[in-house]
């Protein structure tokens, strides 16, 4: 029963995770950018949400109709300002940017919000469903219903748009795709804000199943790197099935065994997967050309 | 009239002397100014703490010291190999460990002894770098950067978990020597600086070496290093072992100068970030680029902790700093410099040229050394 309760636990989190993997994966997808300031992007996303329930009230949910707008458009911002200028070295640079970037909003929440974890609050946050001795949390269950519609919008906007077709153009060949008429840096910055804003949309829901504060970022970041090293770099499904496969043994090694070895364990699949597939499980191959 | 056109002659026509004096730069400073110019630099380096004795100064002087000798030691993997590490503090946090437990467990009477203990730090952590560097080096460039950074993330999860051997999130503590006043920084300061000095001497060497020319090659184009027989793996291991052994070292001397060792400070996300901002500003895989972003950007660095440390206003100052050099200065000092140098001498030359009648009116730069024959060159 423990470890059915751990594989319940660990899909709807896992839903989660994937959600802030997805923006890091599609970003990496179309610009070759690891955005190591996604686990910052969450946290602020979470106090953003944090401050509007207790400023207005509103249930947290609702604020995410601000939120992810607010946080697209800090991202399409960062890459005209930031990105688009490095002109070469773009993977190691804008890594280094990013990373800049993650410190300054680190110093910034750190002043705002002090060091104290603190957690979003509704009315259902303490309720939960029972089934026996399973138990499952009000809030994880919303959390996977909204990853899951979000996770929704991003496959119809990449497959059923005609921007979601300039972006996969990008993703496989940017001057191609700048050959054929695509606005490569307006899809790279729109790309860029659809991945900090989906950090907003995490945020609000990590926020509510977990308390946080600007530290935690680190340990999200950690994470979200691994799973979108397993799931192949830039691949949205394959980053959702690892999220979701990892999570769940991270918690069924935690229930049964403990929760210090359920995150040491995150890390070892990492380690036994590269030491036999070096492009992750579902990534297809490592590029020849470098 | 054979004269020879630097950069049109077909380099296989010439002798190897010959060829290699046609496409030597003709710009690039002597061998004796450069080793004046070193010597000069180290020379200050050493009357510095004696200068500003104060101790506040002085300890800044003792981190940036600990900052030289892990950013040469970074370039000597990062910078010739190509492949960008963002986790070397996992090798910061070995050398601390390390030293301070092997104090802990020796009882090491505090004093000289302990920073006798320092080099193996640095040991320590070469060790924890062969398999390490085995898992890691097997994959490429941003996968790479991920993992290095994934593994900094694992070994800071096992120092927090493995509290029994390394005092988990309480830390472990190294009782300073027992020296006072202005003179305490010093020993720190001189080992740190010596340590320099040797982390230099064997980039230096790498980089003249055949096997650093190897590693270059690895940088450029990795596939086609291995097709002209280079040993790839065993070539960046050896430089991924070196670049640990001298962080290891910084991390030995950083846990007997602060005398308290924790796992969110041994292996630091930030650490990374700060070394691989002064390499490149420094300029990446140069000999002097590291010298020169350590000694000008950790002091900065250390003045703002020290100002702002109390809140978290210097992330957000360095973090900026951080951003504007990365974006103006992309190439890095080094090399923006002495490209700069090489186009004003090169226009210099020029302008000569034209206030000197040449036979043969507008040439191109001839070679310094004279004409040389390119007929006969084939045949022999």
């Amino acid at each position: 029963m423990l470890i059915l309760q751990g594989i319940i636990d660990g899909i709807l989190i896992g839903g989660l995770y994937a959600l802030m993997g997805a923006g890091l994966t599609l970003v990496f997808g179309v610009m070759e950018i690891i955005n190591f300031a996604q686990g910052i992007l969450v946290i602020l996303g979470a106090f953003l949400s944090y401050s509007l329930v207790r400023a207005t009230h509103i249930d947290p949910f609702v604020t995410i109709l601000i939120t992810i707008p607010a946080m697209f458009l800090l991202g399409y911002g960062v890459y005209y300002l930031l990105i688009a200028r490095l002109k070469r070295d773009r993977v190691i640079m804008s890594l280094l940017v990013m990373f800049a970037v993650a410190q300054v909003i680190e110093g910034v929440l750190d002043i705002a919000y002090g060091g104290t974890l603190v957690q979003i609050h509704a009315s259902y946050v303490d309720t939960s469903l029972r089934f026996g001795s399973i138990n499952i949390p009000l809030v994880y269950l919303y959390a996977f219903i909204l990853s899951a519609v979000l996770m929704g919008c991003i496959y119809v906007i990449l497959y059923k748009t005609k921007f979601g077709r300039a972006l996969r153009a990008t993703t496989q060949n940017p001057a191609a795709a700048q050959l054929v008429g695509i606005d490569v840096h307006r899809v790279s910055a729109a790309t860029l804000g659809i991945g900090v804003g989906l950090a907003a949309a995490g945020g609000m829901l990590y926020g509510m199943t977990a308390s946080f504060n600007p530290a935690s970022s680190y340990d999200l970041i950690s994470r979200l790197l691994v799973i979108v090293i397993l799931g192949g770099f830039g691949s949205v499904g394959g980053a959702m099935a690892a999220a979701i496969i990892m999570v769940v043994i991270e918690d069924v090694v935690a229930v049964t065994w403990s929760p210090v070895w359920g995150q040491t364990m995150f890390y070892l699949v990492l380690v036994a997967v590269l030491l036999f597939r070096q492009q992750g499980i579902f990534g297809k191959q490592i590029a020849r050309a470098q | 009239m054979t004269t020879l056109h630097a950069g049109t002659a077909p380099a296989e026509l010439l002798r190897p002397v010959e060829a290699e004096r046609a496409f030597r730069d003709p710009f690039e400073p002597s061998k004796r100014s450069r080793a004046t110019a070193w010597v000069a630099l180290f020379a200050l380096l050493a009357a510095f703490p004696i200068v500003f004795s104060n101790p506040a100064v002085t300890s800044i002087g003792v981190f940036t010291m600990m900052f030289l000798v892990a950013a040469i030691g970074w370039n000597i993997f990062s910078g010739y190999s190509g492949y960008v590490s963002i986790g070397h503090a996992v090798y910061y946090g070995f050398g601390q460990y390390a030293v301070a437990l092997l104090i802990e467990h020796w009882h090491v009477t505090p004093g000289a002894s302990e920073l006798a203990i320092i080099p193996l730090g640095g040991i320590v952590a070469a060790a924890v770098a062969v398999p390490v560097g085995l898992i890691l080096l097997r994959v490429r460039k941003h996968t790479f950067i991920v993992l290095t950074i994934a593994a900094m993330f694992i070994f800071q999860l096992l120092a927090f978990n493995f509290a029994g051997f390394t005092g988990g999130s309480a830390g472990t503590n190294v009782v300073s020597p027992p020296w006072t006043g202005t003179v305490f920084n010093l020993p720190f300061y001189y080992i740190g600086l010596g340590a320099a000095i040797l982390a230099l001497l064997v980039s230096w060497g790498i980089r003249r070496s055949k096997y650093g020319l190897g590693l270059l090659a690895i940088r450029d184009d990795e596939d086609r290093a291995k097709g002209l027989g280079i040993r790839v793996t065993r070539a960046k291991l050896i430089a991924y072992v070196a670049s640990a052994f001298f962080v290891g070292i910084a991390g030995g001397l950083y846990a007997t100068f602060v005398g308290a060792v924790y796992p969110q400070f041994a292996f630091d996300p930030t650490y990374d970030l700060a070394i691989a901002v002064m390499v490149f500003v420094g300029g990446l895989g140069t000999l002097p680029g590291p010298v020169l972003g350590a000694l000008v950007l950790a002091p900065i660095q250390q003045y703002f902790y020290i100002q702002f440390g109390a809140s978290t206003l210097y992330l957000i100052i360095y973090g900026i700093l951080f951003i504007v050099i990365l974006l103006t200065l992309p190439a890095g000092v080094v090399p923006s410099i002495s490209d700069r140098y090489r186009s004003w001498m090169a226009s210099r030359q020029r302008r000569r040229e034209e206030a000197t009648p040449t036979v043969g009116g507008a040439m191109p730069v001839t070679v310094p050394a004279g004409p040389v024959g390119i007929d006969d060159g084939g045949a022999r």
